[in-house]
């Protein structure tokens, strides 16, 4: 089973980060919600493997092992 | 295009089915006898599950007699969806095909979400089976094409009987009888069965006279349900909305029934005038915003349901077996109600048979519950997920939900994850006592605990040939042509995948085996399998598959 990389893994991590903000420029609270929605479901389709996911979900609500 | 004048025929018919009695009351000399008589087996509700229950044992030459506290079909469409394993399971109780013959055909579907069409879909692209992925069919037909083999089978002299207006009004049970007071227009008078099948649906009175549970979840919404004669011609497919102009915030779907009557459920919310939403005035007016305002309709019936996803804790208690909606309850999304119902009976009959004739232990009947609570579950829990899809219980479920729809638009990676019913496919009975363990390197689709898949064989097909008994099927193999253990004849039907030029028998039993050898119950459920006939191993397979290993 393959573990979820929590790891420093971006090899460019600023400019990930910028481009991320720089999207929700400009939109309304609702139009934020939905764009993030959008991209963990496309973020986890190219993922596409439940048990790395499900650590996903785990890391991201903070469990801590 | 039809014409209005059809579309009132159309009417007029299906009103007189509602109103003539299909199995009028009659006094039975049961009710004078000195002693209740004893039959072996009663079904308690003449609805689609408890038709197919007498049908099947009356097939199998098994005494039953059907009590339904009405005489009629049921009223309004109610089940219309009608899957491929429920059709083949008709055709061995020999009406699939007045059904086919009568009932809409439709494989594809449109998913709308606000004002765009999201995507479409094709439930079969891989055929190679008699039966379509679905026929839409008015339960009222449905009951009445079950009650015209019904009496196909009595003229054949075949034990069964239907009594209407013949309500259970009490139940005692014994070790190894029921008592029933069965109320009629003429009084009230006591019977006694072997076996008991209840399928006095979602309400069951049997299972509140029994004083048994039924827990679960209860969903806070409202549907209204309507059929609508209309002279309009859109396709033979199923059409969902998610959040329409004409239904704002809410769904709705459209589905097309014989005799030019569409279905159209709509999502109402919870904090409604149940009374009021279902008056025509209010009724009109959301119809002409989904159907536009220039198309000629005419109400036929309008219901509000609310729905709950729940089961009994146990099928059988004893003597009596529940089957269908009185066993468990489910949201209509993915048409699970009565084609799991149907396959309730499947399950049941041939082990009942079994035990009736002593060539099976009464246990065997614990493994219908264990494999239809195992149904039961998958489809409690995909109907519970399409629900909650469909109507999400918080803000960001519903962000959520948006994100799936609006991305499915655009790529195919997002269509699976929309949930508009997931549409019902039989159950593999997995871990069931009964299957022995798979010995073949063959394809999962038809590993021990599946329903068999079809295929076709040059102007035949395979399922017909399987039906009732427990069959040897070999596909390039050797085998004795029957072998007996206990009492039971296996018959053997040896096959060869030349007999299949589309090689879908090669795909679905053999994959990248060179020869197979399936052990197939009389419910077409695969019960053991090799790539060798083993004397030893199929005469284990067979007493395992009867409760008695």
């Amino acid at each position: 089973m393959a573990d979820l990389i929590l790891s420093p893994n971006l090899t460019q991590a600023d400019d990930f980060y910028a481009d991320l903000v720089a999207a929700h420029e400009g939109l309304e609270k609702a139009e934020s919600d939905a764009f993030n929605a959008r991209l963990v479901l496309v973020l986890a389709n190219h993922i596409g493997d439940n048990a790395v996911l499900k650590q996903a979900l785990d890391a991201a609500a903070l469990k801590q092992e | 295009m039809r014409c209005a004048r059809c579309a009132r025929n159309g009417r007029e018919r299906v009103n007189k089915i509602f109103e003539v009695p299909l199995y009028a009351y009659e006094a039975s000399p049961d009710q004078s006898a000195p002693a209740p008589v004893r039959h072996k087996v009663i079904v308690v509700g003449a609805g689609p599950v408890g038709l197919a229950a007498a049908i099947d044992l009356a097939q199998q030459g098994v005494e039953v007699l059907v009590l339904d506290d009405n005489d009629k079909v049921s009223f309004g469409s109610r089940a219309i969806c009608f899957a491929k394993r429920p059709l083949e399971i008709l055709d061995r109780l020999g009406c699939g095909q007045p059904m086919v013959d009568k009932g809409v055909l439709w494989n594809k579907g449109k998913v709308f979400f606000d004002e765009r069409q999201v995507y479409e879909f094709d439930l079969q692209p891989d055929s190679g089976d008699q039966r379509p992925a679905f026929i839409n069919l008015q339960q009222y037909y449905f009951e009445q094409f079950l009650v015209d083999r019904v009496r196909e089978l009595q003229a054949q002299g075949a034990p069964i009987e239907i009594r209407g207006r013949n309500k259970v009004e009490a139940v005692g049970t014994h070790p190894d009888h029921v008592k029933l007071e069965v109320e009629t227009p003429e009084g009230s008078y006591t019977i006694e069965a072997d076996w008991v099948i209840a399928c006095d649906g979602a309400g069951s009175p049997m299972r509140a006279m029994m004083g048994k549970d039924f827990v679960g979840r209860v969903f806070e919404d409202n549907f209204l349900i309507a059929d609508v004669i209309m002279e309009a011609d859109f396709p033979s497919e199923r059409w969902f909305w998610f959040d329409p102009p004409f239904n704002k915030g809410q769904s709705a779907l459209l589905h097309k029934q014989p005799d030019g009557v569409w279905r159209i459920d709509l999502q109402l919310g919870w904090d409604i005038d149940k009374e009021r939403e279902k008056r025509p005035e209010n009724v009109i007016p959301r119809l002409k915003a989904m159907l536009g305002e220039d198309v000629n309709f005419e109400l036929e019936w309008v219901s509000i349901y609310t729905f709950q996803c729940r089961r009994m804790e146990q099928f059988r208690h004893g003597r009596v077996i529940f089957a269908g909606d009185s066993a468990h309850q489910v949201s209509p999304f993915g048409a699970r109600g009565a084609n799991s119902g149907v396959q309730d009976t499947d399950n049941l009959c041939w082990k009942l048979k079994l035990v009736i004739d002593g060539k099976a232990p009464e246990s065997l009947l614990d493994s219908y519950d264990q494999e239809r609570i195992h149904g039961a579950d998958e489809n409690i829990l995909n109907s519970t997920r399409s629900t909650d899809f469909i109507t999400p219980k918080s803000q960001m479920s519903r962000i959520l939900r948006d994100a799936v729809l609006d991305l499915s638009e655009h790529y195919d990676f997002a269509r699976p994850m929309v949930n508009s019913g997931r549409l019902s496919v039989p159950c593999v009975y997995d871990g069931s006592p009964l299957n022995s363990a798979d010995a073949l390197n063959g394809p999962s689709q038809t590993r021990p605990g599946a329903s068999c898949p079809d295929a076709p064989l040059g102007e035949d097909f395979l399922l017909p040939k399987l039906a009732g008994q427990f069959t040897l099927l070999t596909i390039d193999a050797d085998a004795p042509d029957e072998i007996e253990v206990d009492g039971i004849t296996v018959k053997r039907l040896a096959l060869s995948v030349k007999d299949d030029p589309t090689l879908t028998l090669k795909r679905r039993y053999l994959g990248d085996a060179t020869g197979a050898v399936y052990l197939i119950r009389p419910d077409q459920h695969v019960a053991a399998r090799r790539d060798t006939y083993e004397e030893n191993a199929f005469r284990h397979a067979v007493r395992r598959a009867t409760g008695k290993e």
